[in-house]
């Protein structure tokens, strides 16, 4: 990703306008791996979530006109991504790869900074879990918690993305998480 | 202490605990969550089981592609923008071609007195609706092109 502090997007989006392609390379450069992960949580399969991502790109493009450049260009983009994972879900009719298999296995460290084998272990399979249960949940649930707890996004950049307003973004992650925690409850008291 | 949850506190209750763990609350929320939590006994334990669930889904992370995946991304959008610019030019070509040939095909057909008047009337009409046809579809697609706001679903 650029660095924010050399990244005009307004002034990007103005050249994009003007229909230079050099500045929406920068555009897509910046954005890239927030877009693929994003379509990734939603739609689980990595290989589908590059080709819908990069589509998404594609048809920003063509409308780039009808950006308003006073507003961010995220959000914008997001609901046409979002549009066309949701599509692609319902047109291809099947469950995506379980997020198991798409979760990366190196863990953080959650708050024991030095653990030892035994509990690295009950951590990756607390992590499978979570996983699972992230699996089981309905795609707009998995991904509200994939954009704030994973992509770590603040609560006004969800609210644009997803045309809502913030209360509704809490509510929304309020279910999604008690949801989660419905599909973790019999591993969470064993 | 411990008093019953009433519908109204459970509901404002789930919504500051959000912005609790996310920490998202401004100072007056965060003296109204912490009165809440003091006040009820049910609000202090689903905090600690939201606070533990939270903890494990912000440690998780998504695989990242290879890296020569995000080398190429930009350079496989860049083709895909040339190819649509492509295939326009190319149909728009295809069109001036095919009408260029029906016209002709026509023509010939006309001038040609060795077939019969009622063969070239079918293949008049037949050609004639065919091209009906297709108007009809392409004002059909750019009536809801300008219109529908649902255009970037696909259907």
């Amino acid at each position: 990703m650029t660095d924010d502090s050399d990244f005009d997007e307004q002034s990007i989006i103005v050249k994009c306008q003007h229909g230079d392609k050099h500045a929406f390379g920068v555009l897509v450069q910046h954005y890239k791996e927030r877009a693929y992960f994003c379509a990734l949580g939603i739609v689980g399969v990595p290989e589908a979530a590059l080709d819908l991502s990069q589509d998404a790109f594609v048809r920003t493009w063509k409308s780039i006109a009808k950006i308003d450049v006073l507003r961010p260009f995220f959000p914008w983009y997001y609901r046409i991504l979002r549009n066309l994972c949701f599509n692609y879900q319902r047109d291809t009719a099947r469950h995506a790869r379980s997020f198991s298999e798409i979760g990366e296995p190196t863990l953080k460290a959650i708050s024991d900074p030095s653990p030892d084998a035994a509990t690295l272990l009950d951590r990756q399979e607390l992590h499978d879990k979570v996983w699972e249960g992230l699996n089981a949940l309905k795609p707009h649930e998995r991904e509200i918690i994939v954009l704030k707890d994973i992509q770590d996004l603040p609560y006004k950049t969800i609210a644009e993305m997803l045309d809502i307003p913030t209360g509704t973004v809490m509510s929304r992650l309020f279910n999604a998480r008690q949801a989660l925690k419905k599909q973790l409850e019999r591993y969470w008291h064993e | 202490m411990n008093k019953s949850v009433d519908n109204i506190n459970r509901e404002r209750f789930n919504i500051l605990m959000m912005g609790a763990l996310d920490n998202e609350l401004s100072f007056s929320e965060k003296q109204e969550f912490e009165k809440l939590i003091n006040e009820y006994a049910e609000f202090r334990t689903d905090w600690q089981e939201y606070k533990q669930l939270k903890e494990v889904t912000q440690s998780m992370k998504l695989k990242s592609p290879p890296d020569e995946v995000w080398d190429n991304y930009w350079m496989n959008v860049y083709n895909r923008i040339e190819r649509g610019i492509a295939w326009i030019v190319f149909s728009i070509g295809a069109v001036i071609l095919i009408t260029y040939g029906l016209f002709k095909t026509v023509e010939s057909i006309i001038a040609d007195s060795q077939i019969e008047t009622i063969i070239k009337i079918g293949i008049i009409a037949l050609l004639g609706g065919l091209v009906l046809l297709v108007v009809s579809v392409f004002r059909e697609k750019l009536r809801i092109r300008i219109s529908d706001p649902y255009k970037e679903i696909k259907r």
